[in-house]
């Protein structure tokens, strides 16, 4: 497996690499989405209970997972770069960390419009909510490490110390502000008490939670893809792709001055 | 140096290395008292302004007590936190301790040793005075002083890996406390339960236990982060 993954150590395969399935990855998500979508808004059976405002967990669902998932995703990219002194892990990281952070934003943004007809209110201190909002802080801090630094290497080494120490942290987080949701308010309309979907609900969400995860994917894959290029742009194979792609450089460069 | 001298140095113990960045760390502190003074005012003026606006009613007071003294106690380690590091990284003799033969570990932790003592300790003393001026329950000091006891190491060891990842940065400050927060909620979250908790005349150990596990823990992984980090910033 090692000699199977060898070569895409080099930023210049793993770039040529990504570039070639971006564009399968992407028609996939945008043929999963749209179906997904469609399906899950206009045809699946509105909820007993909720009516059609629970359509929005289409989205919400897979977005909150997907910003935990992003989050491992990220610690054991992290966790490769610092082992294994594995510069690309490095670029993955750092490709991952606003994506994640953007679907947080929306697991919180998706929920409180839920909340708002649901429990008459946007915002409740509900342990899930607050460790989602946690959660938010810590993609913040990340990246925000993450600029800080004009040295990219650097960069992403500090990021990477940031985001184990989180990792670490966001057990003992989850379980300190689901307990303390306990201690002080008692059980309100917080448990959702999930009933069993039905299929008719159950297709749809699959085909969207597929499509948000390939998204993601997708996204992750061009940031990776600028990275790579960001970091080795005094490389021969970047500047040669540069040119090639932008047909009149010297001119360019003549006007200007 | 001799070689003599070099051979001595390496062979110091763990203990003797410990004792003597420890001292130094305290002998330079006591030369700048205003390190020791200015975050101890910050947190008794914080703690001032919480009754001018929120109103002077000794209930909603002690409601609110431990929220507050323990909120303060993190913005005022936040703000001391910068000098654990920075002035030693400026004059370049952080560089010349992590070139030293001896682990980054020990010395890490001397100086976050160091740190509480010069930060935490005068914090925990003077908490009871505070805690006069809220009206805080009477049953709770007991807490209140075993949870600083417990939780502020851990807010010196959790703040010294932000310190150490942001002291090669140009402006800090503000990033250290955005990600160094977020990583004292547990800490917060369990301090003041169990001093709510003593308040009502329950028994609050299982609190007092969780606090004493984070600080154990974060007493035996965070010298090992901050080593990493400080490879990191002064590369």
């Amino acid at each position: 497996m090692w000699k199977w993954l060898h070569p895409y150590a080099n930023p210049e395969v793993s770039y040529h690499f990504t570039g070639k399935i971006l564009p399968w990855l992407s028609a996939i998500a945008a043929i999963l989405l749209l179906i997904g979508i469609v399906w899950a808004l206009a045809f699946a059976p509105p909820d007993y209970q909720q009516g059609d405002s629970f359509r929005i967990f289409y989205v919400h669902v897979p977005a909150a997972s997907l910003s935990m998932g992003i989050y491992l995703g990220m610690a054991i990219a992290a966790f490769t770069s610092l082992v294994w002194q594995f510069k690309l892990a490095d670029a993955t990281a750092a490709a991952m960390a606003p994506v994640g952070a953007v679907f947080t934003a929306i697991a919180l943004i998706t929920g409180a419009a839920w909340g708002k007809p649901m429990w008459g209110t946007w915002w409740i201190w509900d342990a899930r909510l607050t460790s989602e909002l946690i959660l938010l802080f810590l993609y913040l801090g990340v990246i925000a490490l993450h600029n800080a630094f004009e040295d990219k290497n650097l960069a992403g080494k500090a990021a990477g110390i940031l985001t184990l120490v989180g990792s670490i942290n966001l057990p003992i987080i989850k379980y300190s502000v689901e307990w303390w949701n306990t201690l002080h308010q008692g059980a309100t309309l917080s448990k959702l008490g999930k009933p069993s979907m039905s299929l008719e609900m159950l297709w749809p969400f699959i085909l969207c939670f597929l499509g948000f995860a390939l998204l993601a994917g997708v996204v992750i894959c061009i940031r990776f893809r600028s990275e790579i290029l960001n970091r080795n742009s005094i490389r021969p194979w970047v500047r040669t792709l540069v040119l090639a792609q932008t047909p009149l450089p010297t001119n360019k460069s003549t006007e200007n001055n | 140096m001799s070689n003599e001298q070099n051979m001595k140095l390496a062979t110091l113990s763990y203990r003797a290395v410990f004792s003597l960045v420890l001292k130094r760390d305290l002998t330079i502190a006591m030369r700048h008292k205003d390190d020791i003074i200015n975050p101890l005012l910050f947190f008794v003026i914080v703690i001032t302004l919480f009754p001018l606006g929120i109103g002077p009613e000794a209930q909603t007071l002690s409601r609110i007590a431990p929220g507050i003294i323990w909120v303060a106690a993190l913005l005022a380690t936040l703000l001391s936190l910068d000098r654990l590091f920075k002035s030693d990284h400026d004059d370049g003799s952080l560089e010349q301790m992590l070139l030293s033969p001896q682990p980054v570990f020990i010395l890490v932790l001397a100086k976050i040793v160091a740190h509480w003592l010069i930060t935490g300790l005068p914090l925990i003393l003077i908490a009871p005075l505070l805690a006069v001026l809220l009206h805080l329950n009477e049953q709770s000091y007991g807490a209140l002083m075993l949870t600083l006891l417990l939780g502020t190491p851990v807010l010196s060891l959790l703040g010294a890996i932000g310190v150490a990842l942001t002291v090669g940065i140009k402006k800090g400050g503000v990033l250290l406390s955005l990600l160094v927060l977020p990583l004292y909620i547990p800490v917060l979250i369990f301090a003041t339960s169990a001093i709510d908790t003593a308040a009502l005349g329950l028994p609050y150990s299982g609190q007092l236990a969780i606090i004493a596990a984070l600080f154990f823990g974060s007493l035996t992984l965070a010298p090992f982060a901050v080593a990493a980090a400080l490879k990191v910033s002064t590369s």
